[in-house]
């Protein structure tokens, strides 16, 4: 602390003061300012409106004011022409859009938007070329699949996912800090939006040569498998062996060395 | 006691005299079995000689027990598995109880071991045991060979042991793998084409080796069976008799002990077999046992119902090999991808060096140490007693920067992990490792040298000026020091007793040694300064008189005023000079 | 004298150094600390303690091992049980509970047996060095040299020569018999085996686990497809994974404008549409880490990356070889067909690999 006060009366000072200033307000800000809530009106054309509003807001100065994409500059955002709904829905209720900052992987928070809200933007981006429509229930709701069908979706899974994603879905790592994010809570929706679509760096497993019912066997797969009791005990964390061997070094090893401390301590003595 | 024993025919009676004292109820019991068994097998005259040998007691003594005790519960376990296991690769349709696998292809080896997971009761608890024992076995050997290596227990006689313990680790390794492979799951199937590309990169003889181990090409029909042969037989054969051959050369040598009072070369103080080490080891091989079973109840271990069965066109992100082989993973990862095209040929050096040729580096140096440690020194006498890790500073050091070595390969092997868990990107991370597992030692061995010598700097305090006392003493010019306590004959004896090596000077002529023998002799002696210079040497018996008797100069022996230097001088631990032996001559050249 | 016998070995001395004048150990040998007794043994309540805690440990174990038994016949085996963060097999808990608790406190029973109420006092043995006594070698070379002279063999040298040519010789055969272990990888074998696949002109790209054709139009920019050559069902077993480690292949879309295709690839692709190898060239793992915006394929085994709108070459990682491309084309239905089979050997390298075919960065 000394460092400080003895530095007090240093002429660059009071500026650094004035900046940590600046920062601590806008971190507090951000903590507390409160989220815009708005009602969305019914019918297609008001969910229009009221979309190119909100996204006029929150989208435009990286997208483009009409979704037409920045591709230069500091701040950038893909053209949203031709991304479809579906896009939109997964990516702003999951809260990846928007980005905080920009990044190499937009990651998963909590949304701003309401379902309504989120719903207007996807009308509006989809207005501005077709693509992906958000899906109906029956196209990614795995109800009535069989067993066999499951056991399928499970080999899908482990031909095409299981690669970015790992076994358990608890997922894994890409080139140059970005990653798959984990399955693990993720709805049926979005499961099946993020197949469709391929957002960011995932590709795009379209229903022509994925098929809706792989997708919902895919789905259905997940579901179970992580409705799984783990039959063995704990799960340290489904990330593998890597895992494992640390648990082994510090539970077995760690424990059985305190055991040995004891067996040959020389103990209280009497005198 | 026991009736009178027939004679032989030479007269001998076979029997023991009943002694002319109060039997203990032992004897009076065992009388009749254990009379019938010596008779034919001479049971007192084999139990003779070690039936009071005595152990010493430390914990560190048990590492290489919990070693011991998990082969033992892998054998039992393993056993248990071979009842159920089916070692074949013929494809079947799953109709088991697991359902999200239901109508599947699949080997019966992965099939089996399903079974033996759901069906069997039991099975899974007996099969988590094997795996977690597996992972221990491994990690207490590593452990256990630390503790020879920064004892200096693998000083002559001990040279034969420590090879032999060499053998077990590198035997070991292999072992865990061929287990882990057998149930033929996604994760160790990969794990088997990771080896069977390794194999095929080695120049000349690869596709030789490769198609000979599998019986064709990858993945053939022979693997699992051809493993599980070498996991269930062979290797566990080689690995009983090395651990005989290990346990029998301890019995013979003795144990080593920590110095101490009461405790010299020529003995060796503890407990006796029976009854107190024997409880004591028996005691912790059901509390290795019982630890064993708690992870195999609690702890999920290699799930391969998630894994799925083997698929060459599947694989999972965050494929590892078992913790033991995760420094050749690290290092297959962080190579740069050089290959050589001569004519018609590849020479893979990217694959063939981090997987055998970090290996075969491991391995042989751990074996070739004891050797070179004993070129350097010269030392021909037999040790007994241990050395504490900074009294050898430069040994403690290449052994820390052995470890962080291996650590930063082994941290390479999980860098995908590294990156998701900590948020850095993949790239850098395999960067840095590149870098690091050169600079990483280099600056360990230093840092550690120094450390140790720091701890000797501090044994020597305590020797020349005592313990500190936590009295504070204000002498009449108004500065404060501390009062030390002189540390106890028993402390210092234990802080002396080491054999000392000492560096050599050059020879300054060549006497009748011949020209080769003449330069190895000056590298040899190069060799000692690098190993010897820097470390302290003990305090002589004048030092340390002249030491206690500066002490009771000023003041009281017994740490009223016991040190008289005041704070400045004492601080530097250097007090030493006032002596006149000074620091220089700590470091003296012969 | 050896060092056992100068620092005070042996029966005699207990340990007072001989050697009080050697400088180079200052301090002499006090002796074995005088032996302090524990709590149990001077105060008979606390050894009568210390046996009831061991007698209850050792109780324990009996019920730990009944509740066992009963829980093996009376707990369904795919019973489930939920508490706290354990979500797991009802069975395989209490099995390893009660086990294990059974055999820990047997462990620490004798234990607690052997620190607090074993006598405790410590013995002292002396060592004997390792070397053997000159007794004991004078004998034994001795008796070496008397049975040497008894065999002859030092008079009649080719008794021991002859011998010693047999047993070296005879141990031949048990060396060729391991000769079949495996199939011998001559040129000729190698180019019908690893180098090939089963992929031709003409086979139809089918997608993995489901087998549908692929249609041309259906692929979208961004894609990725996970596929095999339709005629890999006609294997089946071992031949069947065989073939599938060399044949599999991943197709990927990309906007032409945006990528490097050189012109002897000109007619690898269909609009966009490409078509490689999913074994890595480093050690084999299949690879379908495909990133849609860079056009990097990352092996999620050791990280070796690949550029997909470059031909495959490597980027990243340990693998030093591009991924082969597989030339395909459309059929008349517009389903996806291979122009032809690969060009180089898929896969991992191996000595005889001719790897000049290969593409490297620059090519054209």
């Amino acid at each position: 602390m000394r460092f400080l006060t003895a530095r007090r009366r240093h002429p660059a000072a009071k500026a650094l003061l004035l900046v940590f200033a600046l920062l601590v307000m806008g971190a507090l800000y951000s903590a507390l300012a409160p989220s815009s809530k708005s009602a969305a009106d019914t019918g297609t054309s008001q969910q229009v409106a009221e979309g190119k509003k909100l996204f006029a807001v929150s989208c435009a100065s990286c997208h483009g004011m009409n979704g037409e994409g920045q591709v230069s500059g500091s701040i950038q955002g893909p053209p949203l022409t031709g991304v479809g709904a579906a896009a939109v829905e997964f990516q702003v209720a999951t809260g990846r859009m928007p980005m905080a900052h920009p990044g190499a992987q937009a990651a998963v928070k909590p949304s701003e938007f309401s379902e309504d809200e989120v719903l207007a933007l996807a009308a509006y981006v989809a207005s501005l070329g077709p693509g992906p429509a958000i899906p109906e229930p029956e196209q990614y709701d795995p109800a009535g699949l069989s067993e066999e069908e499951i056991a399928r979706g499970g080999e899908l899974f482990r031909t095409n996912c299981s690669a970015c994603h790992n076994f358990e879905g608890a997922g894994g790592a890409l080139p140059n800090g970005k990653y798959a994010p984990s399955l693990i809570g993720v709805s049926n929706l979005h499961l099946y939006e993020a197949m469709v679509t391929g957002p960011q760096q995932m590709p795009v497993f379209s229903n022509g040569v994925l098929t809706i019912d792989d997708k919902r066997a895919i789905i259905g797969y997940l579901n179970e498998l992580h409705e799984q009791p783990n039959r063995g005990g704990l799960a340290l964390g489904g990330l593998g062996p890597v895992a494992e061997g640390l648990w082994a070094w510090v539970v077995g090893i760690g424990v059985l060395i305190l055991f040995a401390i004891w067996i040959a301590a020389k103990g209280v003595k009497a005198r | 006691m026991a009736k009178p024993a027939p004679t032989t025919s030479d007269g001998r009676s076979v029997a023991a005299e009943t002694p002319p004292k109060q039997l203990g109820p032992v004897f009076k019991a065992a009388a009749g079995p254990a009379v019938w068994a010596d008779e034919r097998i001479g049971v007192a005259k084999l139990s003779r000689p070690f039936i009071r040998k005595v152990f010493p007691d430390h914990w560190s003594f048990l590492l290489g027990e919990i070693a011991l005790y998990s082969f033992i519960i892998l054998l039992l376990t393993g056993v248990f598995l071979t009842l159920w296991f089916k070692p074949s690769m013929a494809e079947i349709e799953y109709e088991g109880t697991y359902q999200l696998l239901r109508g599947l292809q699949m080997s019966e080896a992965f099939e089996s071991t399903l079974a033996i997971s759901f069906d069997i009761r039991g099975g899974l608890l007996i099969r988590q045991m094997h795996h977690w024992a597996a992972m221990l076995f491994l990690a207490a050997m590593l452990a256990h060979s630390l503790r020879i290596f920064f004892t200096g227990a693998f000083r002559k006689p001990r040279e034969v042991n420590w090879l032999i313990g060499v053998g077990l680790l590198s035997i070991g390794l292999v072992e865990g793998f061929a287990g882990y492979s057998l149930p033929d799951d996604l994760l160790s199937g990969t794990g088997l084409r990771f080896v069977d590309g390794l194999i095929r990169s080695i120049p000349i003889i690869g596709t030789w080796a490769e198609m000979f181990m599998f019986g064709g090409e990858f993945p053939g029909s022979l693997i699992v069976a051809r493993l599980y042969m070498a996991h269930i037989l062979l290797i566990p054969a080689v690995l009983l008799g090395l651990i005989a051959a290990h346990l029998a050369l301890v019995v013979y040598h003795k144990h080593t002990q920590y110095p101490g009072p009461g405790r010299n070369e020529g003995n060796v103080v503890g407990y006796p077999v029976f009854p107190v080490y024997m409880a004591k080891a028996g005691g912790f091989f059901f509390i290795v046992f019982g630890v064993i079973t708690l992870m195999g109840g609690l702890m999920q271990i290699n799930p391969l119902w998630t894994y799925g069965p083997y698929n060459p066109a599947q694989v999972t992100a965050g494929s590892q090999p078992d913790w033991y082989m995760g420094f050749v993973e690290g290092a297959i990862r962080i190579m740069p991808n050089w290959e050589t095209n001569l004519a018609n040929t590849t020479w893979s050096w990217n694959v063939a060096i981090p997987g055998f040729g970090l290996m075969g580096a491991m391995f042989g140096l751990m074996a070739v140490y004891p050797f070179i440690e004993r070129w350097v020194t010269g030392d021909n006498t037999e040790h007994h007693v241990l050395e504490r890790p900074r009294n050898n500073p430069t040994r403690t050091a290449f052994g820390v920067a052995a470890m962080t070595c291996y650590g930063l390969f082994w941290i390479g092997g999980g860098n995908d992990l590294v990156a998701t868990q900590f948020h850095v990107s993949l790239n850098s991370v395999t960067y840095f490792l590149r870098v690091m597992v050169f600079v990483g030692p280099v600056i360990a061995f230093i840092v550690t040298k120094r450390i140790c010598i720091g701890l000797q700097r501090s044994d020597e305090e305590r020797l020349l000026h005592g313990a500190e006392s936590a009295i504070i003493v204000r002498d009449p010019s108004g500065s404060y020091s501390e009062a030390h306590v002189p540390i106890g004959q028993e402390e210092a004896y234990s802080l002396t007793q080491h054999k000392e090596m000492l560096p050599l000077a050059p020879l300054t002529e060549q006497g009748d040694l011949t020209d080769r023998k003449f330069k190895a002799e000056q590298r040899r002696r190069k060799a000692t300064r690098f190993y010897f210079l820097d470390a302290l040497r003990k305090p002589t018996r004048a030092e340390l008189e002249a030491a206690a008797h500066h002490h009771d100069d000023h003041g009281d022996g017994d740490g009223h005023d016991g040190d008289g230097h005041g704070g400045n001088r004492h601080g530097n631990g250097h007090g030493t000079k006032e002596i006149g032996a000074g620091t220089g001559a700590r470091r003296a050249q012969e | 004298m050896t060092d056992l016998e100068h620092r005070g070995a042996g029966p005699g001395g207990h340990g007072e150094l001989a050697t009080t004048d050697d400088p180079r150990y200052p301090v002499p040998d006090p002796g074995d600390p005088e032996h302090l007794p524990r709590l149990t043994d001077v105060d008979e309540a606390a050894a009568d303690r210390a046996t009831r805690q061991v007698a209850i440990m050792f109780g324990l174990v009996p019920i730990l091992a009944l509740i066992f038994v009963v829980t093996y016949f009376a707990v369904p085996k795919d019973d489930y049980i939920d508490f706290g963060p354990m979500h797991t097999n009802t069975q395989n808990l209490v099995f390893g509970l009660t086990l294990g608790l059974a055999l820990l406190l047997i462990g620490l029973g004798a234990i607690q047996w052997a620190r607090q109420l074993m006598d405790d006092e410590e013995k002292i043995e002396y060592r004997h060095g390792a070397v053997s006594d000159e007794e004991d070698r004078t004998y034994v070379l001795d008796e070496l040299d008397k049975g040497i002279a008894e065999s002859k063999v030092t008079r009649r040298k080719v008794l021991g020569r002859s011998l010693l040519g047999a047993l070296g010789l005879v141990a031949l055969p048990g060396v060729v018999l391991l000769a079949d272990l495996g199939p011998w990888p001559t040129r000729k074998w190698i180019s019908g085996t690893i180098a090939t696949t089963i992929w031709e002109e003409g086979i139809r790209l089918v997608n993995d686990v489901t087998y549908v054709p692929i249609r041309a139009e259906q692929v979208q920019i961004g894609q990725l497809i996970n596929a095999q050559p339709e005629n890999l069902q006609e294997y089946h077993g071992t031949e069947f994974l065989q073939e599938k480690a060399k044949a599999s292949i991943i197709v990927v879309r990309m906007n032409p404008n945006t990528i490097k295709i050189p012109d002897s690839r000109k007619d690898w692709h269909v609009g966009g549409i490409l078509c490689y190898s999913k074994i890595c060239t480093h050690v084999g793992c299949p690879i379908s880490l495909w990133e849609q915006q860079t056009h990097h394929l990352l092996c999620p085994c050791h990280q070796s990356t690949f550029d997909l709108g470059d031909s495959g070459v490597v980027v990243f990682g340990p693998a030093a070889r591009s991924l082969p491309q597989l030339p395909i084309t459309v059929d008349a239905e517009g389903y996806l067909v291979a122009r032809d089979g690969f060009s180089v050997p898929t896969g991992p390298s191996y000595f005889e690999r001719d790897s000049r075919n290969d593409f490297q960065e620059g090519d054209n």
